[in-house]
């Protein structure tokens, strides 16, 4: 700890850190633009200057940029000094001389940076009579809107979008006041991480296009903290709602999980909430139309669905309390896990390995902390996205280490990055197909899945010898050879592996992490195992491992049970389209929850609407078994409920999770996510709407003049009104940060212990899983597995971030970057098929058409199958496949908006 | 004793007079609603939506107005036509709720909402005095005649490409290599 003397006031601050950090640690109110919390310093702006003194007799001092200077030991700063503050007003002065007259048809105003910053540093009137410069936006995708005239030359956009996320089309170009950021050409801005943009620019260059077409300003939006129901890896997210439709999603800082960036399908992948075709009414199928419900109805349905012959699938989708609420309903040796057998099974071995003492699952924080990573066989861009946008800054920790021997500052980030070159630390890929993170891989080896796993077991083998070793090749041996030395040499080494595609990647994998831990009581190795959905792992814990999919489908069909309540899924995307049919044709009543219609719910013959994540209060639990508390952000307008309502007589939500911490074993420590009794005086709730939320009593008046009661909200400590405790006052359920000057996002770190520290009073969520399991032992290294005939490839599916999820998949931004389900093929294995790019073909067994995508960093012999938006059924596949131009050449929305870097140009372009 | 029956009989005295002395004065109030009462421009009464000199709408749907209100009676809605230009989707005064404060027209950068002289709101059913754009909607500038925001923003709309609003300069070629 450092002492300083800031305008007068002593403080302790951390030499490590620069003046401006520091500053804002201590809750001071310094301007700046270029520096970003996590982005470090690069002075471009100018705007954050102090007076600093030489000593306590220095009376003139001298003006440095605080984000360039070191907090050292002594130092004598002044903030309020006259020359410092005329100097940040006349830089300000300067940086606004042409920025449009804007704000009030600007997304921006109301939350603004600049706009805070402006006020913050005094200018008001513009003295400068001369022209204002002004440029050409460019169509950026549907989820952006661009308006370069309000560009204030910070270059945050730049140095988040290509240094931070590495993406490759956005740069900023010509020089002088005639600075331009932009693609070269319009088009879609690639990245997968572009939405942050939003966030990241201090003014309106670059805003939400879906939420500008559904604009409300900040103040207006009634706001609750909630989890990303994306992936697995459960970023925190502030939705906000107005006049009873979801407007957006911005970050909601979580030092463990997301910090302060988000990825664009948990961005833009709210939108099915607002989706027309939600279900919203009780109905039951007679004569083959829908009929409502009435309340006493669906009490004796409910009744009958209790008694014996009842069995319920649960989902990974849905809530902890929805499971749980349908696992007490039908009791635990009937209640069968909702996704396919194959996810099954590797969920058990997860969740094995979840308590082992020998692996640590680690947080987004603690993957960026890794200084070498072995991806073994799966696409983490696409399957958990916020995990890839982790390892590329997990890359830099080799600049870090370079930055240190040379004594600077981590924080001086273009010296780190000037210094580092294209020094990374190893992060090697092995899997059938080159993937988007393949730029910042130190190795990437293309083979088939069966030789990924068979190497990953050899480096297991190599790095410890009591590995057992699957059957040598020569062929890779000085990669193999590479990485176990990397992985055996780094301190924090990390393997990751998936159950994209079965149980052998993730088995090689923990062969891996063990081997490196051999012997030693050393510390736990990190070993990230990826999950498809938001509850896999909650719906791992709560399904018995005997109880797969297949056997409730198996009773069904058998007759052994009647009735079935199938919670929130749906069963044509988890198990083989016949095995559903007969199940679900035999069952005699089939009630199914749900928020959409799908495939499922047009065989049921009860539907009852479940509310969407936005509409209830709920936990989920994320890839590495931490539990998160997502509040309910609005009312559903109609007659939706939480599923666990419909089916269980609990009252709160409360209420279920205690239940579900006595009774479900794995979930007791499940309550310390709950806020507790309400910690606020007087009881007051945390209010949902800010202090400035306008038309209260205008936007019901046409409805009717005379206002209606404030909706109550008997479940959680948040209200839906303005009235309360705000929620500034406690970090742990702040939805929406604002703090007095300070409208915009970056008013988080009043929120923060210290900048980039934990949340004042915060709430990281509690890791549910214990590992209390001594170190278990190595797994038998596979088998090697049937080898296709000539005419046979082997599958291996693909997840993509815009279309594999089933909710996001039916926003209106997302499905403007879907693809049809398309199967990606070599260049030769395409030419023996006689296939050329965008082609429609058929695939064995069910004959289903796929758009063929030929891609030359794929392994010959596999073939990469996206199943669409639910079109294709992954366990309708049984390893192999044959493929076969299709009759019919029609597609809906072909393969255009796909982005990878390995296209065969020759293919496209004959 | 005696000075305290003195003056409260002097006092008694006085206001008689001052009272009856009112009888000659002229009248401050008129014989409404026969006689119309003069009322200054500046007057805050019914509150209306202007239009800009081009005749489109001022508004832009920027939501001061709403959040100044102190006791949040409008409500709106932007949107915005396909050339870019925002307007409000729908624009609501509940004029039951509405204290004539001014501050709308005080928070508004575009001159469209203001206060006229027109008191005469009273209405049978309070329903009735929930106002919608259509009804608030004039076809003139009100009271300030020369303002177009359009005319001074950076933003695009239709009939105006970048850099044709006020003060501003023809738009950066990127590509251009001269200074």
């Amino acid at each position: 700890m450092a002492k300083i003397v800031i305008d007068g006031v002593e403080h302790e601050v951390n030499p490590d850190n620069n003046l401006l950090q520091e500053c804002l640690s201590l809750g001071l109110d310094l301007p700046y633009f270029c520096w970003h919390p996590s982005m470090g310093s690069v002075g471009a702006c100018r705007q954050c200057a102090v007076m600093q003194y030489r000593d306590a007799d220095d009376k003139e001092g001298m003006l440095v940029m605080a984000c360039m200077t070191p907090a050292t030991d002594g130092a004598i700063i002044s903030l309020e000094a006259e020359g410092a503050k005329s100097f940040r007003s006349d830089v300000i002065e300067s940086l606004m001389i042409s920025h449009p007259h804007d704000c009030p048809v600007c997304e921006e105003g109301g939350e603004c940076h600049l706009q805070d910053m402006t006020q913050m540093s005094g200018h008001n009137y513009r003295r400068y009579d001369k022209k204002k410069r002004t440029h050409h936006n460019q169509y950026l995708g549907p989820f952006i809107n661009h308006e370069m005239n309000r560009c204030i030359t910070c270059y945050r956009c730049v140095r988040y979008y290509g240094d931070y996320a590495g993406g490759t089309d956005l740069s900023a170009q010509a020089s002088h006041h005639h600075v331009y950021f932009g693609r070269h050409e319009e088009g879609v801005l690639e990245s997968e991480f572009s939405g942050n943009l939003v966030e990241v620019c201090p003014t309106g260059v670059f805003t939400d296009k879906g939420f500008s077409e559904n604009y409300s300003r900040k103040w207006d939006l009634q706001t609750a903290p909630s989890v990303c129901v994306g992936c697995s890896v459960g970023c925190n997210t502030t939705p906000g709602e107005r006049y009873g439709s979801l407007r957006r999603i911005v970050n909601r800082y979580n030092s463990e999980v997301n910090g302060y960036f988000l990825c664009d399908r948990g961005r833009f992948g709210f939108d099915f909430v607002n989706n027309p075709d939600r279900l919203l009414e009780p109905v039951q199928r007679v004569d083959n139309t829908g009929e409502l419900l009435a309340d006493d109805q669906i009490k004796a349905l409910i009744k009958e669905f209790k008694a014996d012959g009842t069995i319920g699938i649960g989902s990974p989708r849905a809530s902890n309390e929805s499971n749980f609420a349908l696992r007490a309903m039908v009791g635990e040796e009937n209640f069968y896990a909702g996704y396919s057998d194959v996810e099954h099974d590797s969920m058990q071995v997860i969740l094995e390995l979840a308590s082992d003492v020998a692996f640590h699952s680690p947080s987004v924080r603690e993957i960026e902390a890794a200084d070498a990573v072995l991806i073994l066989g799966e696409d983490v861009t696409n399957v958990a996205p916020r995990i890839a946008l982790a390892l590329r800054q997990s890359v830099r920790n080799k600049a870090k280490d370079l930055a240190e021997d040379s004594r600077i500052p981590q924080w001086q980030d273009a010296a780190v990055r000037e210094l580092a070159q294209h020094e990374r630390s190893p992060l090697s890929i092995l899997s059938p197909a080159v993937s988007r993170l393949d730029d910042v891989a130190s190795d990437r080896i293309i083979e088939s899945l069966s030789v990924v796993v068979s190497m990953g077991h050899q480096i297991a083998n190599r790095i410890s010898a009591s590995a057992p070793s699957a059957a040598a090749s020569t062929e890779h041996s000085e990669v193999i050879e590479k990485i176990a030395m990397q992985l055996k040499s780094a301190k924090r080494p990390l393997i990751i592996a998936g159950n994209s595609n079965g149980s052998d990647v993730i088995k090689a994998a923990a062969n891996i992490a063990r081997a490196l831990r051999d012997g030693s009581d050393g510390p736990a190795i990190d070993l990230c195992l990826l999950v498809p959905e938001v509850n896999s792992v909650g719906m791992g814990l709560m399904a018995s491992a005997e109880n797969p999919l297949g056997a409730a489908l198996e009773k069904l069909q058998s007759g052994e049970a009647k009735r079935v309540i199938v919670l929130e899924n749906d069963l044509y995307r988890r198990a083989a389209k016949a095995a559903v049919d007969a199940a679900l044709t035999k069952a005699t009543k089939v009630l199914v929850l749900d928020q959409l219609p799908t495939a499922t719910t047009a065989n049921a013959d009860v539907i009852l609407p479940a509310t969407a994540f936005s509409e209830h209060e709920a936990t989920y639990i994320n890839y590495e078994g931490r539990a998160q508390l997502s509040f309910q952000v609005h009312q559903c307008q109609k007659q939706a409920q939480p599923s666990w309502r419909w089916i269980c007589d609990a009252e709160h939500v409360d209420d279920l999770v205690e239940r579900c911490c006595n009774e479900a074993p794995g979930f007791a420590r499940l309550r310390e996510v709950l806020p507790g009794e309400n910690p606020f005086v007087a009881g007051m709730k945390v209010p949902r709407q800010s202090h400035r939320y306008s038309g209260r009593t205008a936007m019901l008046a046409n409805v009717n003049v005379h206002e209606p009661k404030q909706m109550e909200d008997k479940d959680s400590i948040m209200s839906f009104s303005m009235e309360g405790i705000p929620a500034q006052k406690d970090a742990s359920v702040l939805a929406s940060s604002w703090a007095p000057k300070w409208n915009s996002n970056q008013s988080i770190s009043k929120f923060q212990d210290e900048v980039n520290g934990e949340l004042k009073q915060g709430h990281v969520g509690c890791l549910l899983i214990e590992r209390k399991n001594s170190s278990g032992s190595y797994f038998e290294a596979a088998t090697e597995l049937k080898e296709p005939s000539a005419k046979q490839l082997r599958v291996v599916f693909s997840y993509q971030i815009f279309g594999s999820d089933e909710l996001s998949a039916r926003s209106k931004p997302i499905q403007a970057r879907m693809t049809d389900a398309y199967i990606g093929l070599s260049p030769q294995d395409a030419r023996k098929r006689g296939l050329s790019h965008g082609d429609v073909a058929t695939i064995s067994p069910l004959g289903s058409p796929v758009v063929v995508c030929i891609r030359t960093g794929i392994k010959v012999g596999t073939a990469m199958l996206h199943c669409g938006d639910g079109n294709i059924s992954p366990a309708d596949f049984s390893g192999l496949i044959e493929v076969e131009k299709s009759a019919t050449q029609t597609t809906s929305r072909g393969i255009g908006n796909l982005i990878v870097s390995d296209f065969h140009e020759e293919e496209i372009n004959s | 004793m005696l000075t305290l029956i003195k003056d409260t009989l002097t006092s008694q005295v006085v206001t008689l007079w001052r009272v009856f002395s009112h009888l000659w004065v002229k009248a401050d109030t008129v014989e409404y609603p026969d006689e119309q009462p003069y009322m200054f421009p500046r007057w805050r009464g019914r509150i209306i939506l202007s239009r800009d000199p081009d005749g489109e709408e001022r508004c832009v749907a920027c939501n001061l107005c709403a959040v100044a209100c102190p006791v949040d009676c409008i409500a709106l809605q932007k949107t915005e036509d396909e050339e870019g230009r925002w307007y409000p989707e729908f624009f609501r005064i509940n004029f039951s709720r509405c204290i004539m404060c001014g501050f709308c027209e005080e928070a508004c950068p575009t001159n469209a909402i203001q206060l006229t002289p027109d008191f005469e709101m009273a209405e049978y059913k309070r329903q009735d005095m929930v106002w919608e754009k259509e009804d608030l909607l004039i076809d003139g500038t009100g009271k300030y005649h020369d303002y177009n925001f359009y005319r001074v923003a950076g933003k695009k709309i239709g009939g105006k490409d970048k850099g044709e609003a006020l003060n501003e300069a023809v738009p950066v070629n990127v590509r251009s290599l001269l200074p």
